[in-house]
């Protein structure tokens, strides 16, 4: 689960890591109060979404008059913001979030992040900062440097103080990088946090060392020890398919096709969409409806796949194990008679009780197409996907 | 022979009086794996399926002989029953649990790297279908009578997908000496290298499929150690070259947040690795019956 900037900011200030001064509007008349509160002479006015690579998008915007401030309010609010981390449907901005100016000495790159070949914390850090890390990493691996955490023990001192010599910094701040270091792996492992990066960290004109971005994404897993994180979430910033269909405990994911799925086990699922990737369609979703799939959930299952504008056809691949074709079957056909399908629909069972569920199918009297393998039920979802297509444009 | 469980393989279930491990400890024992009991903290004492249920992993190791374990414990307690397992003398253990946090998974993993390689626990899983040994034992949650016995070693991430490719398989007469569900989890017990180990040591296996996906670098990890290790073929396909980038595809680990992660990527270096890959997911079994063939 990923949170806002200001969240992450507000949390890291907790941990004694320092930030400019800042404060949340959701108007133009909030963003010019809060630039008033905060008082100087220059403001930065920037779009709250969840992604990285804000500035490029053109979501932070300079402003040195109140006018400007209201100005750069009124631009940015409703604004959909496309980056390179949201796809090509961009990401709507809801919020905003007015921070005093900050003379830059020094733009730095600091994460920690979940090391999942060593099983551990690792610690990144590089003084070019600002920047792409991954762009980094692929020209410059020289400049980036990695620490990792031994997880008993926890991190160290001198790995710390290791990191900040590392990142350039004067002897004088090495205590406070130090504090600043300690504090975010500290805020990691209590919040179960996935990562949190800071880019860019800055060494301001009068040497302050000060997290002028900050980004944190959070182990769902954990979500249900951590009720004040669960409480950040922003559900404006997920696709509203994705949010119903977490909340009905289905695990669904919005792509730019039109066959529409339905499958048991998320490596089925990937498979399947594979494979019609492979017979010359496209994916419209990736779902997983899990082991127990009932005929509740196939139907809220259907809907929701349904809902989707551009599906031409529904494919629905279930292997039972645990779960029984037949009881899938039933399912299916309720699910259709209720629902009053406009598209085809291609079924495909197997595992136990698979006899008795292609019965059901067949004996429902509806006009589903059924399928053995897997690869049939591809191409015949992919058939019957180009024949509503070719309707369709005749039609027009 | 085949791996880590036969049917001399003596198991107890930890959370077996809850209504998941419950159903599955029975469906074990239908299947003719050798349950000898259970663990349910404060049940210690009844008989459960006509098992005794223990207090602690200590006890039922102690009164009933066994090695290996199965998990059904709720996530947030998940991590605690592992170690317990680990600590009783438990040889190999299987967590079926979905959805251990991640930094959960990290204490169980330095806690196992503290005893000597010889004394330490496996650990497969979590948030995966379980192991069998087509016809002799199955520890997992899996339809047992999809599989037929035989020489074919397999690991993956997926249930489902798994329970596929052991279809294509058994349609095409081509038996499993082991399954194994490494699981969808970013850290798991054991990686895909590590199954491949276990593999290479079986004289009855023959050939291995491993079954990928997206995110992390376990797959590219074991086709590294097969190219040096391996005496026996590898086949391998990777699931999700339709997955967007940075997107959580159904598993915890299921997704793409940096460069080699991806699909299309890891079948690339597999290749160059020399694994053989499946071209698409109902190409396993073929695939499988063609190196077979060879052989």
């Amino acid at each position: 689960m990923d949170i806002h900037e200001y969240q992450a900011k507000e949390i890291l200030s907790g941990y004694g890591i320092k930030i400019a001064e800042g404060g949340l509007a959701y108007s133009p008349e909030d963003a010019v109060q809060r630039a008033r509160e905060i008082g100087g002479h220059v403001w930065a006015v920037k779009a709250q979404i969840h992604s990285g690579a804000r500035g490029k998008a053109g979501g932070i915007k300079i402003c040195k008059t109140h006018d400007e401030v209201e100005a750069a309010a009124e631009a940015l609010l409703g604004k959909r913001l496309v980056t390179h981390q949201t796809g090509s449907a961009g990401k709507v901005c809801g919020r905003l979030y007015v921070e005093a100016g900050t003379e830059i000495a020094k733009e730095l790159y600091f994460c920690f992040l979940v090391d999942r070949s060593s099983e551990r914390i690792v610690m990144v850090g590089s003084a070019q900062g600002g920047m792409d890390i991954e762009e980094l990493a692929a020209t410059n691996p020289e400049a980036i440097t990695k620490i990792y955490i031994e997880p008993a023990v926890g991190l160290q001192d001198y790995q710390a103080r290791e990191m900040a010599f590392k990142l350039g910094l004067d002897s004088e701040i090495i205590s406070h990088a130090v504090k600043t270091i300690k504090g975010c792996y500290r805020a990691l492992r209590a919040l179960d946090a996935s990562m949190l990066e800071i880019n860019p960290l800055v060494v301001t004109k009068s040497g302050e060392l000060l997290a002028l971005d900050a980004k944190m994404g959070f182990d769902e897993n954990a979500l249900f020890r951590q009720q004040k994180i669960s409480e950040l979430r922003d559900k404006t910033q997920e696709d509203p398919r994705e949010t119903a269909a977490a909340d009905r405990g289905l695990s669904y994911v919005g792509l730019d096709g039109d066959i529409g799925c339905m499958i048991n086990g998320a490596g089925l699922a990937m498979a399947t969409m594979d494979m019609i990737k492979l017979a010359g369609g496209e994916p419209a979703n990736f779902l997983d409806v899990g082991g127990g799939a009932s005929a509740e959930r196939t139907e809220k299952a259907f809907r929701l796949v349904l809902a989707d504008q551009n599906v031409k056809a529904m494919l629905v691949n279930i292997f039972a194990g645990i779960n029984r074709c037949d009881w899938i079957a039933e399912g299916v056909v309720q699910a259709v008679r209720k629902i009053d399908m406009q598209v085809p629909l291609i079924v495909r069972l197997s595992g136990t009780h698979v006899e008795e569920g292609q019965r059901i199918i067949r004996e429902s009297g509806l006009p589903i197409i059924t399928a053995e393998t897997l690869a049939e039920a591809a191409e015949k979802a992919v058939q019957a996907r180009n024949e509503v297509a070719a309707r369709l444009r005749s039609a027009a | 022979m085949a791996i880590l469980i036969n049917e001399t393989t003596r198991i107890i279930v930890q959370g077996i009086t809850g209504k998941i491990g419950s159903f599955h400890a029975q469906d074990m024992l239908n299947y003719g794996s050798k349950v000898v009991g259970g663990v349910t903290p404060g049940k210690g004492g009844q008989i459960h399926l006509g098992l005794p249920v223990f207090n602690t992993v200590k006890e039922a190791v102690q009164q009933t002989g066994a090695v290996a374990s199965i998990v059904f414990v709720p996530p947030a307690f998940a991590a605690d029953s592992i170690m317990e397992a680990a600590d009783a003398g438990i040889k190999y253990c299987v967590a079926i649990t979905d959805g251990i946090p991640t930094q959960d998974m990290m204490t169980v993993k330095n806690f196992l790297r503290r005893f000597p390689v010889e004394e330490r626990m496996i650990l497969t899983g979590p948030n995966c279908a379980g192991t069998i040994s087509p016809g002799r034992s199955m520890l997992g949650i899996m339809p047992g009578h999809i599989y037929i016995q035989g020489n074919v070693g397999i690991v993956g991430r997926s249930g489902t997908l798994g329970y596929e490719a052991a279809d294509q398989m058994t349609r095409l007469g081509i038996g499993i000496s082991t399954s194994v569900g490494i699981g969808g989890d970013p850290i798991n017990g054991s990686s895909h290298r590590d199954i491949f180990e276990h593999f290479e040591q079986d004289p009855e296996t023959k050939v291995v499929l491993m079954i990928g996906e997206i995110g992390g670098p376990q797959e590219v990890e074991a086709g590294i150690w097969a190219k040096g290790n391996m005496s026996k073929p590898v086949v391998a396909y990777i699931a999700g070259l339709t997955a967007p980038e940075g997107r959580r595809m159904g598993h915890a680990g299921a997704i793409i947040s940096s460069a080699g992660e991806s699909a299309a990527e890891k079948v690339a270096m597999l290749r160059d690795l020399g694994v053989i890959i499946s071209p698409t997911p109902a190409a396993m079994g073929a695939t499988v019956a063609a190196v077979l063939a060879k052989l």
